[in-house]
């Protein structure tokens, strides 16, 4: 095979990648050998060039397929991308204050948030099943040491463990679904495997193959029935590197679910419909009844990232553009309010033990009012209340759906979210209707900016962002269809 | 004219920058707490204002919406549209009326939180009256869906002993009914492509798709409404909430229920309308007699006057759905003078709740030695609620009961029955508070109402007398827009024409 890389100015599309990893190797580097001071300036220059390679995409944006087909860079793929890396500095930014308590800092931990990203940033932009599996691997492999960085609490050893273990599986699962898919089709770049799919008779190998691909990447997600890792890892993590992975690589495992069913699988599309139909109502419902019992705030939250994957689902399983678009803007939405809640949470802390358990909450509504007030927001945004953005979210996949004629999955995810509203009231329940139990210490400021600003973000969606995110994610995702 | 062209907007935000300013008001003493609510009252009665300048500026005779605002928004299906008939007009005017007076029964009662409270209720304002006020079915939905949240905090953090299960209860009742609702919007949205009122009030829908349309309609507005046997979560919130709270509740919020069905259900899905009549008579029929009697043997007097609200829904549930125009005038009649009776009676409830905190009935007894103001109020808000004539209540049933006559005797006489009932309930209730002998120790140094308590009770009990002889006003302004409802009705399924009520 000849190479395509005829000059460097070819290599345009992929000069956001290459930017990073260059920075990331800089500050490894300095790391290296420099001092250990130097860490909390490693973050500040770390969460600089995840800004500026996103107003790179942003401001200089060049598409283009390259290096023989196995990336691409289109609308899609830079939408899903400003996610990431804005949910990669976010993550960063919300590390700071309690980098110390979490042993975060070291400086192996910002380059280690910058692998995972270019890993995310390759998985967005994979085209083919050779660089979707290297943009995985490689930012799971990132993951897994930065779930398991608090080196002595058992807990975090742990969840690394779970999510390594766990993790290899379904990247074994995801390969053989690969290879099966490569076997009965003879190629690996998406276009081209839909080509050869559209051609002939859809044969039964290759639909074991795409639903072992599609069992690889649902753990990714975390949809049930492959969830299981998501609440311990949650949990076990600190919480700083809990909102990175409630944020970031959940954003680049959807895209790239959406890319490989919309792009390699499109002339088969009833049957992965049929699956993403049957993931999204399992995630609904089971993180819905699972997460009533909670009384760990990441454990909640992590069932309450299944419930979400499982609503963003019901617009893929649309598989039109109505529908995609809608999971483009949920993810834009999911991301706020996750990092907005995981601002507040951090910023809850009384005799130096950050909040774990809801009941810590109590009374927050009195002894922080503000505090309490943003996370009340979050809480019946997730629950999916207008006017609130969360509404938008679902507003947009449901409608999908209906479109689709999907009325029993409709039906079936509005109720599921009213019985998930369940445990949300109940985190509103214990700030508002309860007596304060802690004194909590002083709010770090750039937790109460990013509380405040998601915030806002989330209550004014109608009037400020609602109008051109719609837009935005429309000329996004057309590049799909 | 820009003021006319936006005032509806300006009305429908203006609570909420009332809550604005609630919001940045500095401090947490008492003096703050002072300011706080000047602010909320002062705002609410700017916003009632306005919304009798809206009024007065209303065409009764012109039938189409009026004060029309209309702009795509968020991806070119919700708009920002707003606008008011004859049927949404006087719900802007009664939800107006109402919220100073709710800012004015909490003045003293509520010392904790002050400034939460104000906020709830001043967002609470804008919701209201986005429901009332939008004309986009989305955005109904929004404000229609987005009043749990303030609601839920009122009855969850004012609230009496079982608040919690009792906002639990509110809520889930009222978003498991609306959740269908959403989804039927959206089938809405793709089988007329546009979510505008005014061009869906056109739209023919397939039987089929009508009934479904109308049964996931129905799920949301029989909750809020609330019909029976929906009605389970009603009682407990407002004995839970506070005064302000039970008021807000009776007055507006199951309004929105009727509302519902007469901006929706009845004009869009005609045919399911007419299929699901009889169903919805049985069931009000069964609210007012089933709910009147559970009222006879309450101990609880909020608890009391819950069930008679959900009995009176029952007459505005069987006006609306005989579809004629009497029926649909008494059922908005209804709606707005139950608005302020039970409002009133709410209220009542509240003045001798702050002075004895405690609403067994029981506990009272022989008040009108000491009180005899509020003996005299309470009697007439008890006498408009049994529907005596001079009062409003009487002419909305009125109305009603003609209405049903001449669409089935049946359950005209049941429902007549009701009214008996509804009178056995209420005097009883006056009989063991107001009247025999002031025996109890604890009520031997009650006062009468004080000003801030007169000024709450005498307009509302003037409008009680008022509309009772001279209901003119309330029925000139809707009876264009209910005559044009009938008769499109009638034309897309072919019914008789009803006579028109002369005035």
């Amino acid at each position: 095979m000849n190479s395509d890389i005829i000059s460097f100015s070819s290599l345009a599309p992929i000069f956001p990648e290459l930017i990073l990893t260059l920075g990331a190797f800089a500050i490894l580097m300095a790391g290296v050998f420099m001092k250990k001071q130097v860490s909390a300036s490693l973050v500040g220059v770390a969460i600089g060039l995840l800004v500026a390679v996103a107003a790179l995409i942003l401001i200089f944006p060049s598409d283009g397929v390259i290096l023989n087909g196995g990336f691409i860079q289109d609308s899609f793929a830079r939408y899903m991308k400003v996610l990431v890396l804005a949910g990669s500095a976010f993550a960063l930014v919300l590390s700071l204050s309690s980098a110390n308590e979490n042993a975060l800092d070291k400086f192996e931990y910002p380059v280690l948030i910058l692998f995972a990203t270019i890993g995310m940033m390759i998985m967005i932009s994979a085209n083919d099943l050779m660089s979707l599996y290297i943009g995985l691997e490689m930012q799971a492999l990132s993951l897994y040491i930065i779930a398991a960085m608090k080196r002595e609490s058992s807990k975090a050893s742990e969840a690394g463990l779970k999510y390594f273990v766990l993790g290899a599986l379904s990247s074994g699962m995801l390969l053989y679904g690969a290879s099966l898919v490569y076997g009965f089709t003879g190629q690996t770049q998406l276009d081209e495997i839909a080509k050869i799919i559209a051609l002939g008779d859809r044969s039964i190998g290759l639909v074991f193959g795409l639903v072992f691909l599609l069992a690889g990447l649902s753990f990714k997600i975390s949809a049930v029935p492959f969830h299981m890792w998501t609440p311990d890892v949650y949990e076990g993590a600190p919480t700083p590197v809990t909102a990175f992975f409630a944020s970031a690589p959940k954003i680049a495992a959807l895209a790239l679910l959406i890319r490989v069913v919309t792009q390699g699988f499109e002339p088969i599309s009833s049957d992965w419909q049929q699956v993403i139909i049957f993931l999204s109502i399992a995630s609904m419902v089971l993180a819905a009844f699972a997460g009533i019992g909670q009384k760990n705030l990441k454990r909640l939250i992590a069932y309450s990232s299944i419930g979400h994957i499982g609503f963003a689902l019901v617009g893929l399983s649309a598989g039109s553009l109505v529908g995609v678009q809608g999971v483009a803007i949920y993810m834009a939405i999911y991301l706020t309010m996750t990092l907005g809640l995981f601002a507040a949470i951090l910023s809850l802390k009384y005799d130096n033990i950050y909040v774990e358990d809801v009941s810590d909450l109590a009374g927050l509504a009195q002894t922080r009012p503000f505090v309490a007030a943003m996370i009340a927001v979050f809480m019946f945004s997730l629950i999916g209340l207008p006017p609130l953005a969360g509404f938008f979210a679902k507003w947009h996949v449901f409608l999908a759906a209906i479109e689709a004629q999907l009325f029993v999955l409709a039906v079936i995810g509005v109720l599921a979210s009213a019985i998930g509203a369940f445990y949300y009231l109940r985190v509103i329940k214990t700030m508002y209707f309860d007596e304060p139990v802690h004194q909590f210490a002083p709010i770090p400021g750039e937790l109460r900016f990013i509380m405040g600003i998601a915030g806002f973000l989330i209550i004014t969606y109608y009037l400020t962002v609602g109008a051109p995110l719609a837009n935005i994610a429309r000329s996004a995702v057309s590049s799909l269809f | 004219m820009i003021f006319a062209n936006n005032i509806l907007t300006i009305i429908t935000f203006l609570p909420l920058l009332g809550a604005l300013f609630v919001m940045i008001v500095p401090g947490n003493d008492r003096l703050a707490y002072a300011n706080i609510k000047r602010i909320a009252l002062v705002t609410t009665l700017v916003t009632f204002a306005l919304t009798l300048v809206m009024w007065s500026m209303f065409d009764p005779q012109n039938i189409s919406f009026q004060f029309v605002q209309n702009h795509e928004w968020i991806g070119n299906v919700i708009g920002y549209r707003m606008g008011v008939d004859g049927i949404s007009v006087l719900f802007v005017v009664l939800t107006g009326l109402l919220m100073p007076m709710a800012i004015l029964a909490g003045w003293d009662s509520v010392t904790k939180r002050v400034r939460e409270y104000m906020i709830a209720f001043l967002v609470l304002e804008t919701l209201m009256l986005g429901v009332f006020t939008t004309l986009d079915l989305a955005m109904f939905y929004v404000f229609f869906e987005g009043g749990l949240i303030p609601m839920f905090l009122i009855i969850g953090i004012w609230g009496g002993k079982n608040r919690v299960q009792a906002s639990y209860k509110f809520f889930f009742y009222t978003f498991v009914g609306s959740v269908l609702m959403l989804l039927a919007i959206m089938a809405m949205y793709w089988y007329a492509g546009t979510l505008d009122i005014t061009k869906l009030l056109k739209v023919q829908f397939p039987p089929e798709m009508q009934i479904w349309l109308w049964i996931a309609f129905f799920a949301s507005f029989a909750v809020k409404m609330p019909m029976w046997p929906f009605h389970r979560w009603l009682p407990e919130a407002h004995v839970q909430a506070p005064t302000a709270g039970s008021v807000i509740l009776a007055a507006i919020l199951l309004k929105m229920g009727g509302y519902g069905f007469l901006r929706f259900s009845l004009p869009m899905f005609p045919d399911a309308s007419l299929y699901f009549a009889d169903f919805v008579f049985v069931l009000s029929v069964a609210a007012i007699i089933i709910t009147s009697l559970i009222a006879l043997v309450q101990t609880d007097i909020k608890k009391l006057i819950a069930y008679s609200s959900v009995a009176h829904m029952g007459f505005v549930t069987l006006g609306i759905f005989t579809a004629n125009v009497y029926g649909i005038e008494g059922a908005i009649f209804q709606m707005i003078s139950h608005g302020f009776i039970s409002g009133a009676l709410f209220i009542s409830v509240g003045v001798i709740y702050d002075r004895m905190h405690t609403r067994e009935i029981l506990a009272y007894g022989g008040l009108v030695e000491k009180m005899p103001k509020y003996a005299f109020a309470f009697m007439v808000f008890t006498m408009a609620n049994v529907g005596l004539p001079g009062t409003s209540g009487f002419i909305g049933e009125f109305l009603v009961l003609i209405a049903i006559f001449q669409v089935n005797v049946w359950f005209a006489a049941v429902a007549t029955l009701g009214v008996i009932l509804s009178a056995a309930y209420a005097l009883w209730l006056y009989r063991r508070v107001i009247f025999g002998a002031l025996t109890k120790e604890s009520l031997k140094s009650i006062l009468d109402m004080n000003p801030r308590e007169m000024a709450v009770i005498v307009p509302l009990l003037i409008l009680t007398i008022l509309f009772g002889f001279y209901p003119a006003p309330i029925l000139d302004t809707i009876a264009p827009s209910v005559e044009a409802l009938v008769n499109q009705i009638s034309q897309s399924v072919g019914m008789g024409v009803e006579p028109i009520l002369p005035h």
